[in-house]
């Protein structure tokens, strides 16, 4: 089994171009603040399930930025058809990162349809994401990260982890999250106050 | 001009180009609007929060959007709106075409409805119904400005005064 924390620390290694990286309600955004924090990244703190949709507005708004949703099994299970959307949209610069692990941990470890029964690559396949991998192993996600852009549409890759829980907790500021972010993206409002 | 048109004009005016929507019968006219003029990007969604996400991200990355929706859309999103739209200062427009009032035949609708304005309250968020053409443009305009001058959502409810609503063909 993977780590979450442990492969969004691979993740972020791996951004030198300033991409954007969404990341869904609870660990999945915490151990996204922990990995480091950047300018261009968007913590949530509510909203379950609209990390990919998210995603994909800043994908459209900025075609040539590299823009990631991480996001949770629990949370594209709430969400499911936003897959079929991004298949229809192709956005080249898309990636969706899902961090499975079979279970709603943040809420005492309840199971998810992941856990036994649903398959999230063949799910998002089947809404034609055709470019959707299952992680074999830490080598492997970090290979695929390196060749997302390789399949020419969006890609998603899902990894199997275990259930540790996030190594600390994101600042819950939504407007000061906000701000930062716009400012990462160059869409903020700048002025004196920045000085 | 008809109500579509103008309406169309006030949103491309205030730089709203990207409308991501769940279809409506009473939209048609603005979503084939939409469709044929390439300033707009339109984008349907499965459902409306999922629309409420993409003009949030959009928002962010510097490309101004709205969500169309029916009532009973607008029944789907007060998390959305109170867990991210809110609080994190975000101004998307929401566009809603009122079912549920006026001669409605579907009590799903009508019971849907009777939620929405105490919901924008509870929420304290600003909400324009939109009854004549002629003071339609004035009120869409003032309000999309005041919601990006302020960072904060707002909804626009087209009433069937302006639209005509959905009636019953053949009613018993």
């Amino acid at each position: 089994m993977m780590n979450r924390g442990d492969l969004t620390k691979r993740l972020v290694a791996k951004l030198t171009h300033d991409e954007a990286v969404v990341a869904g309600i609870g660990n999945t955004n915490f151990d996204l603040y922990v990995a480091g924090h950047r300018p261009q990244n968007f913590y949530m703190l509510g909203s379950m399930g609209l990390a990919c949709p998210i995603a994909l507005g800043v994908a459209l708004a900025q075609p040539e930025r590299g823009v990631i949703a991480l996001e949770g099994d629990g949370s594209i299970l709430m969400n499911l058809g936003c897959l079929g959307t991004i298949a229809q949209i192709k956005p080249r610069n898309l990636t969706i990162i899902i961090m499975d692990n079979g279970t709603y941990q943040i809420t005492g470890n309840q199971p998810t349809a992941t856990k036994e029964t649903s398959d999230i690559v063949k799910i998002a396949q089947g809404a034609g994401i055709g470019g959707s991998v299952w992680a074999r192993d830490e080598k492997h996600f970090d290979e695929l990260i390196a060749r997302r852009f390789e399949y020419g549409g969006p890609s998603l890759i899902a990894a199997k982890i275990d259930d540790k829980p996030a190594a600390g907790q994101t600042v819950r500021d939504p407007a000061l999250i906000r701000s930062r972010f716009m400012r990462g993206l160059g869409t903020g409002r700048g002025g004196a106050l920045d000085a | 001009m008809t109500w579509s048109d103008v309406f169309l004009n006030t949103l491309k005016e205030n730089g709203v180009r990207l409308v991501t929507y769940v279809p409506d019968n009473v939209l048609t006219p603005l979503l084939d609007g939409v469709a044929a003029d390439n300033y707009f990007m339109p984008v349907c969604a499965t459902r409306e929060d999922e629309a409420v996400g993409m003009a949030a991200g959009a928002w962010m990355g510097g490309l101004r959007g709205c969500v169309m929706m029916q009532t009973s859309g607008f029944g789907t999103i007060p998390n959305a709106i109170a867990s991210l739209l809110v609080p994190y200062q975000i101004p998307a427009i929401l566009i809603v075409s009122e079912r549920g009032a006026l001669g409605e035949f579907n009590s799903g609708q009508v019971m849907v409805a009777r939620t929405m304005r105490p919901v924008l309250d509870a929420l304290a968020m600003a909400h324009h119904t939109l009854t004549d053409e002629k003071t339609m443009p004035f009120i869409a305009d003032r309000a999309i400005k005041q919601a990006v001058a302020t960072q904060s959502p707002v909804a626009l409810i087209l009433s069937p005064l302006l639209t005509g609503g959905k009636v019953l063909k053949n009613a018993p």
